[in-house]
């Protein structure tokens, strides 16, 4: 490494940087860097010092990218091209102005989730969820809605490196021809290490070639996602099976650790699945289903359970045990949590079949057999969990993968490796010291779409093709394969790993499209299923049939003296995941579900935990108003971490929880020094933590926090009395179908009843009258629609500074309040866009008319014509207004031009923005409508919030059709207005929450505290 | 006069008191005893025609150009860079600029009041400070100018509140306070320029008539607009005065009735109320007062005026401070009386969020300021000792900028939704532009001292007791 130049690039993107020096006024948002942080970049990695040493700000690191385009662009990259004459021949389905959309799948370790790509002018600008793909039903997640800007993101790896330089593709053909040689000389010394691959043809190549070479080790990791599960599943079924759910036939559903509405491959059409059983309308039948949830941190899951027991990670097992004790009626149950296990127990066995419990991903692998051996004791598999064969191509036990990798390269033995994906210096397990074994190779190449802390470490970089950008294929969850089209020729002169693979093979020219079709073809496919199935995004009849499989009953016993002292708790992170999400600034400055925290990860704990270490509620009340917290040191197994506390009402006592995914070293501008590193705690023993942590409150002075919703200071008497929350069991829902029209306390307070009295006759709507109803029931938080209306609208993301002095952009924010006890409280979700209020306050205070009201009842922005008084901020009542108090849209890096919606306007500095129902979806379905000449259909608009929800809970339409979606439930009982009161007459609504815990557990709950 | 530059001419006072009379029967005077026209031309004319300019004067300059200075690079700053410069937020879209404006209008009043309201009601006393108060006014709305036109987002948009026709097609939105106060200040300001200038008039042409330097002349003679004193031009002078008096006395009610109304038209608790715009007037009134002592009592040491600005004056003023600040601390109960009273649970908490929240301190301190410190003024010893009127009068600088910082970001930070609430804090930015606005406006009102007569030399002739006897002789024909 030390005769490589990368100074001389270094040197060379400032320069460019330099350039647009008087754009330099806008760079204010400074990220936060730690000395520490600095001082371990530098020692780790001088040669990339100097990139960084000029601060990151979030305005150079934009201009960097620029000027990283720019490079690109020297180096024979593509952007997208530029004609100057208007085509001769038009080419077919290209209509300027309208989009196109492409099914493809976006692989997240390993599995595939459907999408639908709107493609302007092709140019890929929004993901959407495909309706036809198993594993989405339509819906999308944060991170599949943030990875159109992962695609875009000029951070990219943009060249192939050796050591460093600029060098070439064929270059590093050549250089893989020694490997083959020695791959048939010594083929032990060469290795590959992939991420987890459910691609059959990429795993029909890798087969090919450990056949061409027998000898050469395939290893495989993932830091995240299935560890646990895979091990616990064989635990469980004695080979590597899967298991899925199917929650609408569930009655009751527990949940062992497990957030299965918002985590793992399945999560979307989980969502949605368990969502349908818990739309409470007036005339269903079926009732409500009964969600149980033990878990450790509150999970969007826990959060949206109808009976949570918090307990700490080691308990989970015990409580599991204790389930399928007092299901066999063989023991009574354990005196902790006693009641809850025994009402549960009764609960389970009234529903046998139609339940299902659910051991979390990241849970213990014994979890994973006591969750299915009470499956099967309620003979729910079959019914309800269906056991298939793993859609991964090779699933092994990749802890041990990776831990033999480690010891050959410590060995000597392996002379070549090739990383095909993945970061593994950066998140293999800190035991294994993968860093220092990789040294001792003597060939080291890096297939990665970002040059990070693995690359930097290698011999070779290539750079990787995103999944918009190469043929592929994935399986779902279910193993439904989907043909990966790309959508855009490779930006960065990316290379997949078909690629190498195809190069590993010997064609010199592979290319990924001939690789995957070459595989699909040579089983059976025609060109006419071909088509099809790109069409569709799945490939038909590809989901393997489920099968029979029994559980061992063998549970083995449990392990003493684990659980002692404080644990720790290790968990991917909500909005980065494993961090190779870190380099996208919406996922950054996305709040994270529960604690609103944006660029920072941080030690999460419950108020009496905090107490102990001596960050009470009065301390923190010292704090909140300022957006700032202490920071503590967390000593877990020798290793000491600093993190900023953060106190989570329902977070077990006497554990903490830590997210991974930050804090990462290099990797992009937006990666480098947000957050700490949670990696160096995880070791091969303990990956998802243990028992044996101490934490210390540190005397550093507070640490600022860009959390977007004031935390503990709020008086529960407020929410209450105003309400804002509006919530009920599902007995007291029957009892009182209109429970939500009574205020909150059951008396008439002033000011809250209704009286929608006006001195002018009420304006008629005649046309359409779009509204909108938000059913909390259903949210589970999981920011899904956060990320599409910031990828729709074309949101700015603010940074970390900003973010700390109250200016995110978000035009949809998701509010989180909590009830009762603090150590077990009820959370409620409650999104919140523009209401678009008939009497929008708003409207009159603007002096130049910028916001005023259309005939269909939405408030408009006419951006351009706004000067920024920011009145009509001040007088919204719900505050969903934004404003650009910066120049926050970057309007200079050519590659996030390309990515922008263009129907919608960037705004500039100094306007007011917010939602507007996504009235560009709204004009697009009236233009069609009346080229047709009739009225716009019910569900022909969908916003962009309502399209990602994977819960559905997010309703738009038009209120004056009465057969609407929106009409009818406008009509529920249970519909009520934010702030009606203010007789605002909002057009967003809400559906109050409904749980629906078990009544013993409320009545246990209630003479609990009568007692006390 | 040119030997003699800074000294006033009259220096020996008789004593026009033989017998002892009790001190609390003497009425105090509003122009000291012993001063005949000729002293009194001489006395105020002198301070803008001598040649040498006093040290003291232009240190007291060269600070408030400094502050210019500080104005000048922050409204940079900001125009440059965005208003994010500033501590606004998304919960609190208005902070120290709209804080600003309003204490600068409001200060803004008292010039009007004094010259206009009080000449309609013929309170003479009223004579030898209303020029100071109409210049202190001017100035002020300049100050406060800076705020609504720079304030925005796109300030080099701001003419689009000016209903012009224009090939956008596009038109004000009149419904909009802000609309309101574009014409309310505009109109403000342009009156009591025209007042003030009218006023200047006469005397103008004495300082032109007295002028040794010929360009020093020419350029009074300009400004004087060849006023020769002839009967019809006074006939006519004061025709127009009393004309301008009586329109800018609506006006004076009318600003900050309308300033108010940003705030009583918004539907914000702690904004959204009826008894704004008597309030606000109230306060303004009360914070002009305060202004125009805190000026007056140094100018009058330094520039030896106490024959001519008698305690007399500052006793009256006040008498004015204490009755309006009664009136404001009516508004502060009666916000109170009308939070609780009604029940809103939104009005409640606004109140006890101020009181207890965490802005208390300086609800607390604006108690004391406003509140407190003006009780001082039952005592005719405080009244009548320049240095506690001038720490009253300060207390209520002070406390009448925290009126409207607990009015604007203490409401807005923790409106309807708990979510959204939020904290305000000033920046660098911030503290700039007010302090640099300071600077402006006493920039502006030590050039004004320097070349302008600042009390009117005709109309303190008018005190006099010969232009009384001769008026009453003539009445009496």
């Amino acid at each position: 490494m030390s005769e490589s130049k990368p100074l001389d690039f270094t040197a060379f993107r400032e320069r460019i940087g330099d350039l647009r020096g008087k754009e330099y006024w806008r760079s204010l948002e400074e990220l936060s860097r730690s000395e520490a942080f600095d001082e371990f970049f530098q020692s780790e990695f001088p040669q990339q010092a100097l990139a960084l040493s000029r601060g990151v700000d979030r305005r150079s690191f934009m201009k960097l990218m620029g000027a990283s385009v720019a490079l690109a662009g020297l180096t024979g990259c593509r952007p997208p091209q530029e004609t100057i004459v208007p085509y001769v021949n038009q080419p077919e389905n290209l209509i300027p102005g309208r989009p196109v959309y492409f099914a493809t799948a976006m692989p997240l370790s390993g599995y595939a989730r459907g999408v639908l790509v709107e493609s302007h002018m092709y140019r890929p600008t929004k993901i959407e969820g495909n309706p036809e793909h198993p594993a989405s039903l339509g819906a999308t997640d944060a991170f599949t809605q943030a990875s159109i800007l992962g695609l875009y993101d000029p951070d990219r790896s943009q060249v192939v490196r050796k050591m460093g330089e600029i060098s070439t593709w064929s270059e590093f053909v050549a250089a893989l021809q020694p490997v083959l040689a020695e791959a048939r000389s010594n083929p032990a010394g060469v290795r590959l290490l992939t991420q987890t691959i459910t691609s059959p043809s990429l795993g029909a190549q890798i087969q090919q070639l450990l056949a061409q070479y027998p000898g050469i080790r395939w290893h495989q990791w993932e830091p995240v996602g299935g560890h646990a599960l895979r091990e616990g599943n064989r635990l469980a079924f004695g080979s590597y099976l899967n298991t899925i759910y199917d929650f609408t036939r569930a009655s009751v559903v527990v949940s062992l650790g497990s957030d299965f509405l918002d985590e793992g491959p399945g999560h979307l059409r989980y969502a949605r699945d368990f969502s349908s059983r818990r739309r409470v309308r007036q005339g269903m039948d079926g009732g409500m289903n009964r969600l149980y949830v033990i878990e450790s941190t509150v999970s969007s899951t826990g959060s949206v359970a109808d009976n949570r027991l918090p307990v700490r990670p080691s308990e989970i097992e015990a409580v599991g045990r204790a389930i399928l004790a007092a299901l066999d009626g063989t023991a009574a149950p354990a005196a902790a949590h006693g009641e809850f296990i025994a009402s549960l127990a009764r609960d389970l066995q009234a529903n046998r079949g139609a339940s299902i419990v659910v051991p979390g991903e990241e849970q213990p692998p014994v979890v994973h057999l006591i969750a299915h051996a009470i499956n099967q004791a309620l003979g729910n598999i079959g019914t309800t969990v269906q056991v298939i064969d793993s859609p991964e191509v090779a699933p092994v036990n990749q802890l041990q993968s990776l831990r033999e990798l480690v010891t050959d390269m410590n060995a000597g033995v392996v002379s070549s490796l090739i990383i095909l994906g993945g970061n593994p210096v950066y998140d293999a397990p800190a035991d294994f010291d993968f860093r220092g074994a990789l040294g001792k190779v003597a060939f080291r190449a890096h297939l990665g779409l970002y040059n990070d802390e693995t690359s930097l470490l290698c011999h070779w970089h290539i750079p990787e093709t995103h999944y918009l950008e190469a043929w592929g294929d994935a399986r779902a969850y279910d193993g439904t394969a989907t043909i990966m089209q790309p959508l855009i020729a490779p930006l960065y002169n990316g290379r997949s790993a078909h690629e190498i693979l195809g190069a590993l093979l010997g064609g010199l020219d592979t290319s990924s499209h001939g690789a995957v079709r070459g595989y699909w073809f040579g089983r059976g496919a025609t060109e006419a299923s071909w088509r099809r199935w790109l069409h569709d995004g799945v490939v038909s009849g590809s989901a393997p049939a489920p099968r029979a499989a029994a559980v061992s009953t063998a549970v083995p016993a449990p392990v003493e003296g684990n659980g002692v002292g404080i644990e720790i708790e290790i968990r991917p992170d909500p909005t980065l995941y494993d961090g190779r999400f870190a380099n996208n600034a919406w996922l950054q400055e996305l709040p994270k579900p529960q604690t609103k925290i944006t660029w920072d990860n941080v030690l999460l704990m419950g108020p009496r935990t905090a107490e102990q270490i001596g960050f009470g509620a009065e301390e923190r009340s010292k704090l909140f108003n300022e957006l700032k917290t202490r920071v503590a040191e967390v000593e877990y197994q020798g290793v000491r971490v600093q993190l900023p506390v953060w106190v989570v009402p329902g977070h077990a006592e006497g554990a903490v929880t830590v997210y991974l995914g930050s804090g990462r070293a290099f990797g992009g501008k937006v990666a480098s020094g947000a957050g700490t590193n949670i990696y160096p705690l995880r070791r091969s023993s303990a990956m998802q933590g243990g028992g044996g942590a101490r934490i210390t409150l540190t005397s550093r002075s507070p640490y600022p926090i860009g959390c977007t919703q004031e935390h503990q200071s709020i008086d529960p008497k407020v929410v209450g009395e105003r309400g804002i929350v509006r919530e009920a069991s599902y007995e007291t829902y029957l009892r009182d179908p209109a429970f939500a029209q009574t205020p909150p306390h059951g008396e008439v307070v002033a000011g809250l009843e209704h009286r929608n009295e006006s001195l002018y006759p009420p304006f008629v709507y005649e046309g359409h009258a779009w509204a909108m109803v938000i059913d909390t029931t259903v949210c589970t938080g999981c920011n899904g629609c956060v990320v599409a209306c910031q990828s729709e609208n074309n949101i700015a993301v603010v940074g970390k500074d900003e973010v700390v002095r109250e200016r995110e952009m978000h035009w949809l924010r998701i509010d989180r309040y909590y009830k009762g006890d603090p150590e077990n409280p009820q959370v409620f979700h409650q999104p919140v866009p523009c209401m678009q209020c008939e009497l929008a306050p708003c409207e009159p205070v603007c002096p130049v008319e910028a916001t005023s009201h259309n005939e269909e009842g939405l408030n408009d922005m006419t951006y351009n014509r706004c000067v920024g008084t920011r009145y009509c901020s001040n007088n919204c009542p719900y505050k969903v207004r934004r404003f650009n108090f910066f120049g926050y849209s970057d309007y200079e890096t050519p590659a996030l031009k390309a990515m922008r919606n263009p129907d919608v306007t960037v705004r500039t500095r100094g306007v007011m923005e917010k939602c507007t129902y996504c009235v560009q979806r709204i004009n697009h379905a009236r233009i069609e409508a009346e080229k047709e000449g009739r009225r716009v259909r019910d569900g022909e608009v969908v916003t962009a919030c309502q399209q990602a929800c994977p819960t559905q809970a997010i309703v738009f339409g038009d209120m004056n059709d009465p057969q609407s979606a929106v009409a009818q439930l406008k009509k529920e009982p249970v519909n009520y207005a934010l702030l009606g009161e203010l007789n605002t007459r909002p057009r967003t609504t809400y559906l109050a929450t409904i749980r629906n815990p078990n009544p013993e557990l409320v009545k246990a709950a209630t003479a609990d505290a009568e007692h006390h | 006069m040119a030997e003699n530059d800074d000294k006033p001419v009259h220096e020996v006072r008789p004593t026009t008191q033989e017998m002892p009379v009790p001190a609390r029967y003497i009425p105090s005077p509003t122009i000291e005893p012993g001063h005949s026209f000729a002293t009194i031309t001489d006395h105020i004319s002198t301070i803008v025609l001598r040649r040498k300019t006093p040290l003291g004067w232009l240190i007291g300059f060269t600070i408030a150009l400094f502050g210019v200075g500080i104005l000048t690079m922050s409204l940079t700053v900001v125009v440059a860079k965005g208003v994010g410069v500033w501590g606004i937020n998304h919960p609190v879209g208005w902070g120290f600029d709209i804080i600003n404006f309003v204490w600068w209008i409001g200060i803004g009043h008292a010039g009007t009041l004094i010259s206009a309201i009080l000449l309609l009601l013929r309170q003479e006393w009223r004579t030898s400070i209303n020029r100071f108060a109409e210049a202190m006014t001017l100035f002020a709305v300049a100050s406060a100018g800076i705020y609504p036109a720079l304030h925005t987002g796109r300030p080099w948009y701001d003419y689009w509140l000016f209903p012009y026709p224009n090939t956008m097609g596009l038109w004000p939105q009149f419904r909009s306070p802000l609309m309101w106060d574009v014409f309310a200040v505009s109109t403000y300001a342009t009156v009591s320029l025209f007042f003030w200038y009218v006023g200047l008039i006469p005397d103008l042409a004495t300082l032109r008539d007295r002028a040794t330097n010929i360009w020093v002349r020419r350029t009074y003679g300009i400004f004087a607009l060849g006023w020769r004193g002839s009967a019809k031009h006074w006939y006519r002078y004061e025709h127009a005065y009393l004309l301008l008096a009586g329109l800018s006395t609506p006006l004076v009610l009318s600003v900050h009735t309308i300033v108010s109304f940003d705030f009583a038209v918004a539907q914000l608790p702690g904004w959204h109320a009826t008894f704004f715009p008597p309030y606000f007037v109230a306060g303004a009134v009360f914070a002009g007062f305060a202004m125009v002592l805190t000026l007056a009592i140094p100018a009058r040491k330094f520039f030896r005026l106490e024959d001519f600005i008698t305690m007399k004056h500052l006793e009256n003023m006040g008498k004015v401070l204490l009755a309006t600040g009664m009136i404001v601390v009516y508004a502060y109960g009666m916000e109170w009386f009308y939070g609780l009273y009604s029940g809103n649970m939104f009005e409640v908490f606004m109140l006890k969020n101020r009181a207890t929240g965490p802005y208390a301190s300086m609800y607390v301190a604006l108690w004391v300021c406003n509140a407190l410190a003006p009780q001082l003024m039952w005592f005719k010893r405080f009244r009548t000792s320049t240095f506690w009127l001038f720490v009253v009068a300060m207390f209520v600088n002070v406390g009448m900028w925290l009126e409207r910082f607990v009015i604007i970001p203490v409401s807005l930070h923790r409106d309807f939704l708990p979510s959204s609430w939020g904290m305000y804090h000033g920046t660098i930015w911030d503290w700039g532009v007010f302090v640099g606005s300071i600077g402006l406006f006493f920039a502006l009102l030590f050039l004004f001292m320097r070349f302008l007569p600042m009390i009117s030399i005709f109309e303190m002739r008018t005190l006099l007791p010969e232009s009384q006897a001769h008026a009453k002789e003539g009445e009496a024909h």
